[in-house]
């Protein structure tokens, strides 16, 4: 339906696990996008709990600024954990 | 003997007895037909949106809905007989289902009030069979009754969107309730098969939720600002295999293919 607003789909697979995106469906109503994202996206047991968000309001970055937004961290690579060795004498980490 | 079915398995592993079918009383079996029928011809009909419905969400509602019934169908079909022959090689005569389910799908509104009117029954009757005193009844009851709750609930919003929503969807329904209202009494009819097992507690006494029935309607027709019609003449018969002419063209699409080709194999 042309006139019915797109919808963000979100999934939880089980408990303990995040809400993770999985698609979109169109539906003219909030109750009905759950219905409609139900149907459409765990109908093969995928998931324990839906989210449904407008697409409208999702603030998303510019794909234009992705250069100055993620490329200056490319080669940062000591702000991951693995790029540090652990001395043998620290216990529990 | 034949594979078990999934409903005969979990019986089995909670210990309980699984009835042997061919040694049951007619009426039993003539009762399994009617539930069994009902859900496979409404299964059936629903089918035939895939693809046609008015959006791709909607056609998979409609058809999940649809799956949903074929497999309550086939679990009281099995409890009746063999399932197949029951599905695919009986004639329109001595199918058992109620006339609601047979009817046409007309518009997306003249679906949706069929489905209102159904699945309100079908979860108000499996709510109750879940106790049945046949154990093969009240195991596909009690696991029917959650996807009839949804069935149930989607029918419900839908109408509730269309009834209270544009001039043209609210006068489709209205028409959609006009076709459909004079099907309500067979649901509630109570013949001698249905007082037989009602006596020994295997089937359930429709006239019991009979009220509730109608007071749920009225609720959602309510909410949707549509008003129920007055009562109609009704229209009975299909549990004694009086159909309308529009069985047949569904079990003529059905049927045809393991007819025409006996040995077919998926």
């Amino acid at each position: 339906m042309t006139d019915w607003p797109l919808w963000e789909v979100f999934v939880r697979a089980k408990g303990g696990l995040s809400h993770r995106h999985v698609g979109s469906v169109h539906a003219p109503d909030a109750e009905l996008a759950l219905r409609h994202a139900r149907d459409t996206y765990t109908r093969r047991l995928e998931g324990v709990s839906l989210w449904v968000v407008r697409s409208s309001e999702i603030v998303a970055s510019d794909p234009e600024q992705a250069g100055e937004l993620f490329e200056p961290a490319e080669d940062k690579i000591y702000r991951h954990p693995t790029f540090y060795d652990i001395p043998d004498v620290v216990k529990h980490i | 003997m034949a594979t078990r079915s999934k409903i005969d398995s979990d019986l089995v592993k909670r210990g309980r007895s699984v009835p042997v079918v061919g040694e049951q009383d007619p009426a039993l079996l003539d009762y399994c037909q009617r539930l069994g029928d009902d859900a496979l011809i409404l299964g059936q009909r629903l089918g035939e949106w895939c693809g046609h419905a008015p959006a791709l969400e909607v056609d998979l509602s409609l058809a999940n809905i649809a799956l949903d019934l074929i497999g309550q169908g086939t679990n009281f079909l099995e409890r009746a007989g063999d399932a197949d022959q029951l599905a695919f090689h009986r004639d329109v005569l001595d199918w058992k289902n109620c006339l609601l389910v047979e009817q046409p799908n007309g518009d997306f509104a003249q679906t949706i009030v069929r489905q209102l009117l159904f699945s309100t029954w079908q979860h108000m009757l499996y709510q109750r069979l879940a106790n049945s005193t046949d154990e093969r009844i009240a195991a596909v009851a009690a696991k029917g009754v959650k996807e009839v709750a949804y069935h149930r609930e989607l029918a419900a919003d839908w109408t509730i969107r269309l009834g209270d929503g544009t001039e043209e969807s609210a006068r489709r329904m209205a028409e959609g309730i006009d076709w459909c209202w004079r099907f309500i009494p067979e649901l509630f009819e109570v013949d001698e098969v249905l007082a037989e097992l009602i006596g020994t507690g295997v089937a359930v006494d429709p006239r019991e939720f009979e009220d509730d029935y109608r007071s749920a309607l009225a609720a959602v027709l309510a909410e949707a600002k549509l008003e129920a019609p007055a009562d109609q003449r009704p229209i009975v018969g299909g549990r004694r295999g009086h159909h309308s002419e529009h069985l047949g063209h569904l079990l003529a699409v059905m049927q045809f293919l393991p007819r025409t080709y006996p040995d077919a194999q998926w």
